[in-house]
């Protein structure tokens, strides 16, 4: 095995120079009447602010919201033209659900290892407050007629087909269109199927909980975080929270599973208003503007599973991701030194651990010989994650990234070579986006 | 950029409109109520001074010092011409031996103040009276410091006086001395009304000479921070962002530093003034090397450290905890030492640096419920004394500004009719701007300051109370 893991083509490097992230917010709290324009702007405008990039011409800006208004189907261009950047700043909207942010810091350093870009700034946005409510499926197509109808009487002969039931809004749902349960009801059939008891899903949210409080004493988030509307934490962090008042929280989802309900509030994430950038450039780009580089992104690899009519479960899908990616840069679990496992729900990243660990989930699912391999609990989500953080939805990403570039940069080398680390999320549709980090 | 271009949220001061003009000038001046003018302040670009400057004195000095004028494209005058506007008085009185010759030079100046424009400045240039001086010298030139106070007062019209000291037997137009004069002649100097400044070493000549370096001059006094990296603390709001802004006007490169908890208002700043934030609590250990990591990361260097952050935690001394008076302490002077240290040891902070810091005149005359700030301020003076001497080796200097009753959002929460007084209480009849406390700043942080070192500045529009 190389000392350095590097492409296996002669591509240029692509460098994690740093991030910026607004405080997470828990829906409906500091952030209710801020949009995903006002929070990506500002998450921007704190990211121009630490690394002086007022009036610079970014390669490219892609961002993206899981939760989105129609009228934003410019969202991240607008925020730019908001932003302290130029304004001859091209930008993009990209979504892949949760991994929206993922995607974006892998797509942009393709294009930077391809030297397309030389700079380019991922993020991602999600206020789950602000959230787009649409009129009823038959208000819309009367509407739409209404347009259309040349007449006075047209019109009125139109408007008289409304009935009361039309008049409800349509509000989204994280509920899935195939399936009709919402992600908390399929996660908690995965959470029974690889038998992950309460306690331990109880345990994982203290730790998250504990961890994110350590990191924001010891100063870790002040250059990560630009706080916002009063916020300078995320606001769903319960640092003196403990395995007692977890205990008491009764089960939220899969009620009907009896004894096996395991998942509540306390085990699963809320839902979050926040916003996240990362600045990613080439080595020569990040040393011209004599701007700091944290990590290289290595590589990714996306994933996805079927869920409706297969086994496995709507987020399993960076159980299969991994193995991949791991593989194709010849490494194992035991290479990896900080693993960001997104806690979606603390069954999503347990049942992952319990499948890894699973023989014959080796054998037959991944190929193997034998189980995948243990993640070491030590290395696992050191800085806290979205249990305590909050997960507003497209943000995570750039949350992620940001806080494992810091945190491998830190550490350095490890047995004399780059220190590494993984970030797995797992989104709806039964998909996963997976990215392997490497320190500088 | 958004917002980031707002408005400071400050007080405006209603009264100084009303009184400056039409039914409410002719009401103020029948009642005899205070007449504060609005003052001039300083924009890129306008003249140095609004009118002729009238030069005073005999010596070799004053010639030398009109020269220099001269050299400024100033309209120099040697002698009064009576009902001529005069912009300013310059009185060079470097060669006094004895009190008796106060007389024919004050009452010449004197004949000339009636002439005064709107805004006129009126600066005298002699010498510091010493315990090794003559009695009859010393009882002269420290006749100078209680002229210059008590002009001060009488002068109407949003004009100040001012005087320039010369230590250690320097020429009177030594570039360090012109420095300060400069800055007293300018609309820099607004809010700062009887005070002196003390130039120690000649410096280096800038803004004078040859007249083909005169275009090149004229730019470094329109930029005089070219090039220069400077860290402004508490930069957020208030008299920090007003720093951040004026040394960014002058040329700095500036790196903002204030709280986490005020990082969004720093961010603003920081995009404003095209410089960077840097977020970091000053009280922590490791704030001076964090600054020094920063600016050595994206600059290569470290050449302006202003000390502005802050804290007020007043009680009475009786009813003192010591959480408000640790507080105060760790922030406004503990902090200052531990960085000044770190700063003192680096290779970057190595060519002609500079420290400012901002102290109060609580520090200087007390204040009822501020033993704690005072404490912290007043310590400020003293850190200025005594680090001059460690700078001045590597051509550095340290100095304090020392603010009075600014308009800022911590004075606009004083309660009206106090706020109303704590503003009249000063020869120029009303509070200044966070602007005047960041000219001041700007000033000693000025190449051609090289000499002024060990000051503290006060930019209170001359408080009646202290010095």
């Amino acid at each position: 095995m190389n000392a350095t893991t590097t492409p296996a083509s002669g591509v240029r490097k692509a460098v994690v120079v740093g991030g910026n992230r607004i405080p997470f917010a828990r829906a409906g709290g500091a952030y209710a009447h801020s949009s995903n324009q006002d929070m990506l702007t500002a998450a921007l405008d704190g990211l121009v602010a630490r690394f002086g990039l007022q009036d610079e011409t970014i390669g490219e800006v892609a961002a993206g919201a899981v939760l989105k208004h129609s009228r934003d189907f410019n969202l991240t261009r607008e925020a730019v033209l908001g932003s302290a950047l130029s304004a001859t700043t091209p930008a993009y909207d990209l979504q892949q659900a949760c991994a929206t942010g993922m995607e974006a810091v892998i797509g942009l350093s393709n294009k930077i290892k391809l030297g397309q870009l030389d700079s380019a700034i991922a993020g991602g946005v999600d206020s789950a407050s602000d959230a787009p409510i649409a009129v009823s499926e038959g208000l819309r197509a009367i509407l739409l007629d209404l347009n259309r109808a040349k007449t006075t009487v047209d019109k009125v002969r139109i408007l008289a087909r409304i009935r009361p039931k039309d008049l409800s809004p349509d509000a989204p749902s994280t509920g899935e269109p195939r399936t009709g349960l919402s992600m908390g009801e399929h996660q908690a059939l995965t959470t029974a199927q690889w038998k992950i008891s309460r306690l331990a899903q109880d345990e994982l949210a203290l730790a998250s909980h504990k961890n994110l409080a350590a990191a924001y004493d010891r100063h870790f988030f002040d250059d990560l975080i630009t706080p916002y509307r009063g916020l300078s934490r995320d606001s769903n962090l319960r640092a003196d929270s403990t395995m007692e008042k977890l205990s008491t929280l009764k089960p939220v989802f899969g009620r009907n599973l009896g004894e096996a309900a395991t998942m509540t509030a306390g085990n699963s994430t809320p839902l979050t208003d926040g916003a996240s950038t990362v600045l990613l450039a080439s080595e020569d780009w990040a040393a011209a503007h004599e701007l700091p580089m944290l990590a290289n992104v290595v590589d990714g690899e996306a994933g996805a599973v079927d869920f409706v009519h297969g086994k496995d479960g709507l987020l399993m899908a960076p159980a299969f991701a991994v193995p991949r990616l791991l593989a194709r840069n010849g490494l194992t679990l035991a290479d990896i030194d900080y693993f960001e496992i997104h806690e979606a729900f603390a069954g999503t990243v347990l049942s992952t651990l319990a499948a890894w660990e699973d023989e014959d989930f080796g054998k037959t699912r991944l190929g193997l010989d034998g189980a995948f391999g243990s993640v070491d609990r030590d290395k696992l989500n050191v800085n806290g994650s979205s249990l305590a953080a909050g997960h507003p939805f497209a943000a995570t990403g750039g949350r992620l990234v940001a806080t494992l570039a810091k945190m491998l940069h830190e550490r350095g080398h490890v047995d004399g070579r780059p220190a590494r680390g993984l970030i797995s999320v797992c989104a709806a549709g039964g998909q996963g986006v997976v990215a392997l980090l490497e320190a500088r | 950029m958004g917002d980031g271009t707002r408005a400071m949220k400050v007080q405006s001061d209603k009264y100084t409109e009303f009184v400056s003009r039409g039914l409410g000038k002719d009401l103020a001046k029948r009642l005899g109520l205070p007449q504060p003018a609005v003052l001039r302040r300083y924009e890129p670009g306008a003249p140095l001074v609004q009118g002729p400057v009238l030069v005073l004195g005999h010596s070799e000095g004053a010639d030398a010092v009109a020269a220099v004028l001269l050299g400024w494209d100033q309209d120099v005058r040697r002698h009064a011409t009576p009902k001529e506007r005069l912009g300013a008085v310059v009185l060079v009185l470097d060669e006094l031996a004895h009190p008796d010759q106060l007389s024919a030079p004050l009452r010449e100046a004197g004949s000339s103040l009636r002439d005064l424009a709107r805004n006129a400045r009126v600066v005298s240039i002699s010498r510091p009276a010493l315990a090794e001086d003559s009695p009859e010298v010393a009882a002269a030139r420290q006749g100078i410091d209680g002229i210059m106070r008590s002009l001060a007062k009488e002068l109407r019209g949003g004009s100040t006086a001012n005087g320039v000291l010369l230590a250690n037997d320097i020429a009177a137009d030594s570039p360090s001395a012109m420095s300060a004069l400069r800055f007293f002649l300018s609309a820099r100097s607004a809010f700062v009304d009887g005070q002196f400044l003390t130039a120690y070493a000649t410096g280096e000549p800038v803004g004078q000479g040859t007249a083909e370096s005169r275009e090149a001059a004229e730019a470094d006094w329109g930029q005089p921070l070219n090039g220069r990296v400077a860290v402004v603390t508490g930069a957020a709001r208030g008299i920090g962002a007003a720093i951040a802004r004026t040394l960014a006007r002058d040329g700095a490169k500036v790196i903002a530093v204030d709280v986490p908890a005020a990082g969004d208002h720093l961010a603003q700043v920081a995009n404003e003034v095209r410089g960077t934030a840097l977020q970091l609590d000053v009280t922590a250990t490791e704030a001076g090397g964090r600054i020094l990591d920063h600016a050595a990361q994206r600059h290569g260097r470290l050449d302006i450290v202003v000390h502005n952050a802050g804290i007020t935690r007043d009680k009475l001394l009786a009813n003192m905890d010591s959480g408000r008076w640790d507080s105060v302490v760790a922030v406004n002077i503990a902090s200052q030492l531990r960085m000044n240290q770190a700063f003192l040891a680096s290779s970057h902070f190595a060519s002609h640096p500079r420290i400012i810091s901002v102290a109060s005149t609580s520090g200087i005359a007390g204040n009822r419920g501020q033993t704690n700030y005072a404490a912290s301020k007043a310590g400020v003076i003293g850190m200025v004394r005594a680090t001059a001497p460690l700078l001045s080796g590597r051509g550095g200097t340290v100095n304090a500004v020392a603010p009075g009753f600014i308009e800022t959002d911590m004075t606009a929460k004083i309660p009206f009719a106090t706020r109303e007084v704590a503003r009249r209480l000063n020869s120029l009849q009303q509070g200044g701007k966070p602007e005047d406390v960041a000219e001041a700043v700007a000033y000693f942080a000025q190449a051609a300051a090289a000499g002024v070192t060990a000051n503290i500045l006060r930019v209170c529009g001359q408080n009646l109370v202290g010095q």
